[in-house]
């Protein structure tokens, strides 16, 4: 307890309100920050979307502070005074879906979006405030900031450890200034490799970086030495992804427009393959398709999602999956919040949350989601945790006898044995293909069940 | 009114003071437009007594008395073009001018009836309309059967000209004669009848009446002349068209005083009255309450109409020797209207007309319902529209591909696009269409299969019918003798692309100093395709085409199969020339290869001939198939994504191992669109 007390008064503004009374004998368990105490229903993780606080901002309509070229998130600007009213409405809206849900524990939380570094450290300190007021929130819980490694955002990553933060994931994408200025990115090579420094420094062991391969021009070549290059100063997390072409960004034109080109699809396979197997030398173990970690520190917020686990998201545009027993609920549901910053205060502040779109998971909807997201991870899914799910037909059972998942599992390309089910190494890169016939068969399985829609009232269109 | 005039006089100037009147009352009407509409309300109503009433003084009602038009006042004549050539707008002015229709700007293709018609400025369908002319004092009956102009629909052209004695050939002054030119002044040439050039559209900028007059005598051997210029579009000189019609066409041999006998050339269906078919009066007279018989079911009938067609119907009491118009007998079906059946009164039995061999189908294309829940919707529309088109051959067909179908049988090309699209005009359907094929022929060497057949010789519209090579003799295939007019500096092209297609030279002339008359020997399967179009864009679109049927010869015909990953492909085994084989087995693996998605194994789409490879394409598999990013907000994405792909598998095919999509089917078998 006292342990507890010291470790939280490094969190200047909140600690001292948590409701530490209820953590005793509460415990995380180190591999997946999965309370053990407390059923699953009882726990949710925490996504909050924030991404408001630009200067000079002078449209009512939102923008970052420079558009990525590839980045079709929801972003927006607002002028300096709206930064307390969109706090307040965050906190209002955490309030509201906390009681909603009735989850007694939030096992972590992540602050994301387009540019949230920008959000004052003040805004994480109290929504972790109000986070911790209507939940326990352990003082060991993962609280991730999603940052971009602008000299504005090194600056303050002091602030935000204050705030409650414990651990960064640095959108680094990539090491090459002129990628970083097609890629529509406002900070230099040199600024993200200061700023993962910098956050080193204040969370050892708890900094993630993203990086971006399948850019225009990039060659195997190329991104193998910059890969290199970034492990020798990274942490203890990296998440690659592949540079995926949106409709309607701008990228997406240029590459239309035959202005740029990117990577075919065999050279993409390629640069995925060899970084694998790099960051398998160096020591990262794959844990989930495109996140590594070393020395256990793979992500706990989003190991959560993968496990099929119960979320809230609050912000605009935030998705959330749980149970809202508040309202007498039974049924896991999909959660949408309203895309649209100025509507989405405006929902908040007349009813206390912006949420958009509910839809009711069945049964198989549900199953479906566990298996999608299951098979993502480098352990897939056992089935202890599949029994949680479906406690009347494990996986042998569903998937024993298809012939197609039987042909899967010859070919060495899928595993199910003792453990549960999951992908080969080999497997694993080509899981999107895999996947229509596993839904297939688990449909053929549980049987059809009914989906329904409910789009919340009051919603001002 | 001014018609009336001016077909009293046909002088030039009187045509002009009639002109000069045309304007002066248009002047009026548009001076006040309450007279306008006004008098020509009454204009309109009238139109008919000034027409027929008024010159035949006896009667002051609408009935036409036909008997006032003995045979020799009578003249039976049909219009031939090209495409395009205008042959529909100079039947509107010979309509206008004989006053069958009022004269307006409206009056654009008035016997095309089916928006295809209009659409393509083609004729379909052949119309009928009887015109009444007055010339040097006399009245004449003339009876314009307007003809489809392309061969395709030879059939309804040889049945119109079977019912006349003339025809005028029109000919564009710009473009000069065309390749169905040629075609159908043949055809009117074997039937013996009196042909009039007509040069049209003089009013053209570049229009060489001189220049088509001299091709017209070189090609036809008709003297320069006797060609009449005309604009149509205009009206200029479409009177000396109707004065050669009177002098020119010779009356129709028959007489009033023979036994009635009558010739069913054409029948429409009507809804509320059955069968309405077009007959030609062959002798004697028939009268409405006539009992008739068909000679060819030996049924009698009573008949309930009769009338001539101007080009509405238009109810009389008779109908006398040498006259065309149509009668309703209270047939209710279209099949009893036989097209060539003789008509005679009831116990006055006479010698039958030679009638028509019935067309023979010789495009083949499988229609299918895009979605299977739409079969009995196209079923019914396939049936009415084969209701006023026997020509077409219906066979139930089902592929494991497409489902259930049918099997078409067309005269043509043009006939099977026309049918399509009027299917889809007309009737609303959504058809997919395979790639048209031939029927080939096999001649069987197996005693065995003699007998199982009842024939040596076998027809095989069906490739996966074709009998294997060590029980036949030979195979044949369909051949086609094309006719290509051409300007000159395209023949290099032409004469390569010809011979691309396996193409005969039979014939090389020139028709003037530029262009080019070319007649080659094809097989049927080497133009159904994309031939035309292939020629329109070589030429630039100068080119014209067209083709007659010319028979059946040996072929070295082979079966080819599809196979993906060393699966043979039932729906899409083809048979082909073997010097074809090749080109044929690569552009199918190509499309499929196209179509087929990628899958997590290499899948090889080959094309062969028994055990031979002749053409082979690579499908590789996905080296990596996985979404990069998948956190939270992303899953009702993704699921949704994979809910589809899931859906998607459960429609697929299966062969081997390979899924194959119903899309990948049809993006092979069906036609490429231009």
């Amino acid at each position: 307890m006292i342990q507890h007390t010291l470790r939280a008064s490094r969190r200047a503004v909140s600690a001292a309100l948590r409701r530490f009374s209820e953590t005793s004998g509460g415990e995380i368990t180190e591999e997946d920050g999965l309370e053990r105490t407390g059923s699953p229903a009882e726990q949710a993780s925490l996504y909050v979307h924030v991404s408001w606080h630009l200067k000079g901002g002078t449209k009512k309509w939102p923008y970052c502070l420079r558009r990525c070229s590839y980045c079709n998130f929801n972003k927006y600007i607002s002028r300096e005074d709206n930064d307390h009213i969109m706090t307040e409405c965050i906190q209002r809206e955490t309030e509201t879906l906390l009681r909603l849900s009735q989850v007694s524990c939030i096992t972590s939380v992540f602050f994301g979006g387009g540019t949230p570094s920008l959000a004052h450290p003040s805004t994480i300190a109290a929504v972790l405030q109000t986070v911790s007021r209507w939940a326990r929130l352990s003082d060991k819980a993962e609280v991730t900031l999603e940052v971009n490694p602008t000299p504005v955002g090194k600056s303050k990553l002091e602030d935000y450890c204050r705030a409650g933060v414990n651990r960064f994931s640095i959108g680094v994408q990539s090491l090459q200034d002129e990628d970083l200025k097609i890629l529509g990115r406002d900070h230099s090579s040199h600024q993200a490799l200061q700023t993962v420094e910098e956050a080193r420094r204040l969370c050892p062991g708890r900094v993630s970086v993203d990086v971006m391969f399948g850019r225009p021009k990039q060659s195997v070549e190329s991104w193998e030495n910059e890969l290199s290059e970034l492990l020798r100063v990274c942490d203890d997390h990296v998440s690659l992804y592949q540079l995926t072409l949106e409709r309607g960004t701008r990228l997406f034109k240029q590459v239309l427009g035959g202005e740029v080109t990117v990577p075919a699809e065999d050279v993409t396979a390629e640069m995925y393959r060899c970084a694998r197997r790099t960051l398998q030398q160096r020591g990262f173990l794959q844990y989930e398709v495109s996140n590594f970690a070393r020395h256990k520190a793979a992500s706990h917020h989003n190991t959560s999602y993968w496990k099929g686990r119960q979320y809230i998201g609050v912000g605009p545009g935030a998705h959330g999956r749980f149970v809202p027993l508040g309202e007498g609920g039974v049924h896991r549901e999909a959660r949408t919040q309203t895309l649209e910053p100025d509507v989405w205060i405006r929902e908040v502040r007349q009813r206390g949350h912006g949420t958009r779109r509910r839809i009711q998971l069945g049964h198989l909807e549900l199953l479906e989601e566990v298996l999608v997201m299951g098979l993502r991870m480098t352990d897939g899914i056992n089935h202890e945790h599949w029994e949680m799910f479906s406690p009347h037909l494990g996986l042998r059972e569903v998937f024993g006898t298809s012939r197609e998942v039987q042909e899967l599992l010859q070919s060495g390309q899928l595993i199910l044995d003792d453990r549960g089910l999951r992908c080969s190494w080999d497997g694993l890169v080509l899981l999107d293909s895999m996947l229509p016939a596993l839904l297939v068969e688990l449909e053929r399985q549980i049987g059809p069940s009914l989906q329904r829609d409910h789009h919340t009232d009051g919603s001002p269109h | 009114m001014s018609f009336s005039l001016a077909t009293r006089w046909c002088d030039a100037p009187l045509m002009r003071r009639v002109l000069q009147f045309k304007g002066y009352r248009r002047k009026i009407q548009s001076c006040n437009n309450m007279t306008y509409t006004l008098f020509r309300h009454r204009w309109m109503k009238r139109l008919p007594v000034f027409s027929s009433g008024l010159k035949m003084a006896s009667t002051q009602t609408d009935t036409i008395d036909l008997s006032k038009f003995p045979v020799d006042r009578i003249r039976n004549f049909c219009i031939i073009a090209h495409i395009d050539h205008g042959k529909s707008t100079l039947a509107d002015r010979l309509l206008e001018m004989t006053g069958a229709i009022v004269k307006t700007q409206k009056n654009k293709q008035v016997l095309d009836k089916l928006q295809v018609e209009r659409e393509r400025g083609i004729t379909v369908k052949a119309q009928t309309a009887s015109l009444i002319y007055s010339h040097q004092g006399q009245q004449y009956l003339l009876n314009l059967i307007d003809t489809p102009g392309h061969v395709d629909f030879s059939y309804e052209v040889s049945r119109s000209i079977s019912a006349c004695q003339g025809v005028l050939l029109i000919v564009d002054a710009n473009q000069g004669i065309q390749a169905q030119t040629v075609a159908n002044f043949y055809l009117a040439f074997e039937a013996q009848l009196a042909i009039i050039p007509v040069i049209n559209k003089i009013d053209l900028k570049n229009a060489d009446p001189e220049r088509v007059a001299s091709q017209i005598e070189k090609v036809f051997d008709i003297p320069c002349n006797e060609c009449i210029r005309i604009s149509a579009k205009l009206g200029t000189n479409v009177e000396a068209v109707l004065q050669a019609v009177v002098d020119r066409i010779p009356p129709p041999v028959a007489s009033i005083d023979d036994p009635f006998k009558a010739l069913v050339f054409d029948s429409n269906f009507d809804h509320y009255r059955g069968v309405v078919a077009n007959i030609a009066v062959f002798g004697g007279r028939v009268r409405k309450g006539d009992r008739i018989v068909s000679a060819y079911l030996g049924k009698s009938y009573e008949v309930n109409e009769l009338g001539i067609l101007r080009p509405d119907e238009h109810p009389t009491q008779k109908l006398f020797a040498g006259q065309v118009g149509y009668m309703v007998t209270g047939m209710k079906d279209v099949k009893e209207a036989q097209i060539g059946d003789t008509l005679y009164l009831k116990e006055q039995p006479v010698e039958t007309l030679p009638g028509f061999k019935p067309a023979k189908a010789m495009v083949f294309a499988g229609m299918f319902p895009t979605d299977q829940s739409d079969y009995p919707g196209l079923r019914s529309a396939i049936e009415r529209l084969t209701l006023n088109d026997s020509s077409v051959t219906v066979q139930r067909d089902s592929s494991m591909a497409l489902g259930a179908g049918w099997r078409l049988g067309f005269l043509g090309l043009l006939h099977m696009e026309v049918f399509n699209q009027r299917l889809e005009q007309e009737y609303n359907a959504s058809v997919i269409v395979t790639a048209p094929t031939v029927p080939y022929k096999a001649v069987l060497s197996s005693p065995r299969l003699i007998k199982e057949h009842g024939s040596k010789e076998i027809t095989i519209v069906n490739p996966a019918q074709f009998p294997d090579r060590s029980v036949v003799s030979e195979y044949l295939e369909p051949m086609v003798l094309g006719t290509i007019l051409s300007p000159d500096s395209y023949t290099g092209k032409i004469m390569s692309l010809c011979l691309n297609r396996r193409g005969i030279q039979k014939n090389m002339v020139y028709i003037d100093d530029k262009r080019v008359m070319m007649k080659y020997l094809f097989p049927l399967n080497e133009i159904v395709v994309d031939f035309y179009d292939l020629l329109k864009s070589l030429s630039s679109g100068y080119a014209s085409f067209d083709y007659e049927n010319a028979g059946y010869q040996a072929a070295d015909l082979i079966k080819m199969n599809i196979l993906l990953n060393g699966q043979p492909v039932e729906e899409l085994i083809t048979i082909v020339h073997r010097g074809r084989a090749y080109s044929a087995g690569k552009a199918m693996c190509e499309r499929l290869q196209d179509s087929i998605p990628r899958q997590m194994f290499e899948i090889a789409v080959q094309a062969s001939i028994g055990s031979k490879v002749i053409a082979r394409e690579t499908i590789k598999a996905y080296r990596k198939n996985v979404l990069a990013k998948c956190y939270g907000g992303d899953i009702t994405r993704k699921m949704k994504l994979l809910k589809k792909q899931a859906e998607g598998k459960k429609k697929m095919r299966l062969i081997g191992n390979v899924e194959v999509p119903k899309d990948a089917f049809i993006n092979v078998l069906k036609r490429k669109d231009k």
